[in-house]
């Protein structure tokens, strides 16, 4: 992934008016799975072009410094740095309410803030697959590097989050390599390809049907592929290149959406993960269907939140549907292991929210200035260590004096540079310029 | 001679017990030693009726005690055949135990000679007998892959995975191991029937006399003919077809000894003790 790495960012200028001296805190501001029902979820997702527009809208603002915007089918949040806290917040809840056209009471109960180490815990391990529905679940990763590339592209972002981000990655790779967590999504796939064993016995030969495209359902298909020596696939998908793309993949054939009910007299297997707020196949769709595949068993995995599969399928004979809720059921009884290997990831977010920190109140001027000073300092002292000896004799005020002049030649060396740091002017973004000097002078983050 | 069916109950029942293990903690070692126990107890079964027949040189069904041992024998012998053929191990768990009751059943009644009428030399009358058993045998291992079907497909369709989810196969195999038992079964059912009606014909002139058994029969080949006719259209598969061979094999129980018991007709000799 070709992401902009923060220190090609250090050019943009920071249009965002700052008259104080203090730092920007983090914020975090949203709703998910947990705190709002998917009815609310689906009236307050964006679209790319909508976030585009809305981190347009919020950067303007001049309670806010940095924003990016996380819209996935499970969660609306929004990240940002602020000195204005209350102001930052109320236009946040502004621009959402604006751009969803939802009056902002609707929404506000369900709604969370966190700020300093809550914001960036929140966001490591929502980047880390702890905060989703399906523990584990690959996709979301994706979707955040996808919502920053935005926010960046669109110049949203600035120092801190460019360097929570990226925080907020690595260490959810660490997570999902050093952990069993990422398992979980994987176990969801197993699960369902057992049960499809123990409804069709041998998987060769069945036509296998996929709906929308998510990395759940494929890693489920692969999985399938791996469990039969033949068999069809169909993939439909509402964008139909996309789909074209996939069933290339997976050397199947790709189909419209509209064939999907045309298509359910041939295939067994229908693995369905669209983002559609309704139910994709309906009952009424699958009875007379039934008829004509001669009673022939049919399996759906429904793996989309909200659902795609008409659960009163189930209802119908030789028709068995499972959910993301049923197959987690499935597979609860290794649960121990699996909290486990939770407290192990908690421990890896720990770590990285701590070496995140250290950065973030390093960005503080007077440290920065006294390890520069002592950075300088030493190097001086050191050259005057190694001169001093073949200098011949010496008297004591000869070399109090080369030591004093060394000290101020230090001293007045920086003395431009600090008075910069001090106050960089009065629409500069201090902590940029504090990380510029930090990268500069090499500085350790502890 | 009787108490050649001790050893014979003492096999079929430790093999009854291992295929109860087995179902329990499936070792493939249990079944292996269900299975070798079962052959144990059916080569002795063998003697006992083998001995029977050629001492009286006639098929020994001359009264209920040998109608009962010699279905059980039947039976285990459709079992054993069966499963050299097929891979379906759990349906031991249901078929020895038949065999073993079936065997106690025998050895419960007593061994009394009994005045019958019927001449059960004719060789048209060993076909029927014959048949008649191998059919029901079938169909009773029908009925038992039906019950599994239904216990396997609650599992999935209430999606709490208890105890028979793992232990039991997938419903499609469930499912067209009953359908070729119900054939065979059926098959051999008709064959028997037709056979029956010969033998009939040569005693009493007539193929159909509206005895309470033949009533019965043929209400039970009804319903299996029915079943085989439904899964032919392919409409009744799995559930359907599952309770309908489990309905198909009460009735059949029904014409075996219920008939006899409750109601009267020429075949009620058998069952006399």
């Amino acid at each position: 992934m070709n992401l902009p790495d923060g220190k090609e960012n250090f050019g943009n200028e920071m249009p965002m008016a700052q008259k104080t001296e203090a730092l920007p805190e983090i914020f975090l501001i949203g709703l998910n799975h947990v705190s709002a029902p998917v009815e609310l979820r689906e009236c307050l997702a964006f679209s790319t072009e909508q976030s585009e527009t809305a981190l347009g809208e919020l950067k303007k603002s001049t309670a806010i410094k940095e924003i990016l915007i996380i819209s996935t089918c499970n969660r609306v949040e929004f990240l940002f740095t602020s000195l204005f806290p209350e102001e930052a917040v109320q236009t946040v809840i502004q621009r959402l309410s604006d751009t969803k056209a939802i009056p902002s009471h609707r929404f506000e109960p369900a709604m969370y803030i966190h700020s300093g180490n809550a914001a960036v815990r929140h966001v490591f391990r929502v980047a880390a697959s702890l905060d989703s529905m399906i523990v584990g679940e690959p996709q979301i990763l994706g979707q955040i590097k996808e919502a920053y590339r935005l926010a960046v592209n669109n110049k949203a972002t600035g120092v801190v989050l460019n360097r929570m981000l990226h925080k907020a990655f690595s260490t959810a790779k660490r997570v999902r390599s050093e952990t069993g967590i990422g398992d979980r999504a994987i176990s969801i796939s197993y699960a369902a390809v057992e049960l499809a064993k123990k409804i069709f016995g041998s998987l060769d030969e069945k036509t296998v049907l996929l709906v929308g495209a998510g990395e759940m359902a494929e890693l489920a298909v692969e999985h399938l592929h791996r469990n039969r020596a033949s068999g069809n696939l169909y993939v439909a998908n509402r964008t139909f290149e996309v789909g074209v793309d996939l069933a290339r993949r997976f050397s199947g054939e790709a189909i419209r959406f509209e064939e999907i009910g045309a298509s359910l007299t041939r295939a067994d297997i229908i693995i369905s993960s669209t983002g559609s707020p309704e139910y994709v196949i309906s009952q009424g769709l699958v009875r007379p269907i039934m008829r004509k595949r001669r009673n022939r068993p049919l399996f759906f995995i429904d793996i989309a939140v909200p659902r795609d599969i008409d659960p009163d399928i189930n209802r119908l004979e030789n028709a068995y549907v499972y959910d993301i809720d049923d197959l987690q059921g499935v597979i609860e009884e290794n649960i121990s292991s699996r909290q486990n290997e939770s407290v192990k990831a908690e421990r890896i977010i720990d770590e990285g929210i701590i070496r995140f920190r250290r950065w973030y109140d390093s960005l503080d001027v007077v440290p920065t200035i006294k390890q520069i000073r002592g950075k300088l300092t030493t190097i001086a002292e050191a050259e005057l260590a190694k001169t001093l000896p073949s200098m011949g004799q010496l008297s004591d005020e000869d070399v109090e004096a080369l030591k004093k002049m060394v000290e101020s030649i230090v001293n007045k060396s920086l003395h431009d540079p600090i008075l910069f740091l001090k106050n960089p002017g009065a629409h500069r973004d201090k902590s940029l310029y504090i990380d510029v000097f930090r990268k500069i002078f090499n500085l350790e983050d502890d | 001679m009787i108490y050649l069916l001790i050893p014979i109950i003492g096999f079929y029942l430790t093999s009854s017990a291992c295929y109860g293990v087995f179902l329990f903690i499936q070792k493939e070692r249990c079944e292996q030693v269900g299975f070798a126990l079962m052959i144990a107890g059916f080569a002795i079964h063998t003697v006992l009726v083998g001995g029977k027949a050629l001492y009286f040189g006639i098929i020994p069904v001359q009264n209920f005690h040998e109608t009962l041992l010699f279905s059980a024998w039947i039976f285990a012998a459709v079992f054993l055949a069966f499963k050299i053929l097929s891979r379906l191990k759990v349906l031991g768990v249901f078929a020895a135990p038949l065999v073993t009751i079936l065997s106690a059943a025998a050895f419960m009644v007593p061994d009394r000679a009994v005045e019958i009428e019927t001449s059960l030399a004719s060789l048209w009358l060993i076909v029927h007998v014959v048949l008649i058993f191998i059919g029901m045998a079938a169909l009773s291992l029908a009925a038992g892959t039906g019950v599994l079907y239904l216990i396997q497909k609650r599992n999935i369709k209430s999606k709490k995975h208890r105890f028979f989810f793992k232990r039991l196969p997938s419903l499609e195999m469930l499912d067209s191991t009953g359908y070729t038992f119900v054939v065979i079964g059926f098959t051999a059912l008709t064959t028997g029937l037709i056979t029956g009606f010969v033998y009939a014909h040569t005693v009493w002139g007539r193929f159909w006399s509206w005895d309470p058994k033949e009533v019965w029969s043929a209400i039970t080949w009804l319903i299996y003919a029915a079943l085989l006719h439904e899964r032919l259209m392919s409409r009744w598969r799995g559930n359907r077809a599952a309770i309908l061979a489990i309905i198909g094999f009460a009735a059949m129980l029904f014409t075996f000894l219920g008939v006899n018991f409750l109601l009267e007709g020429h075949h009620d000799e058998f069952t006399r003790w």
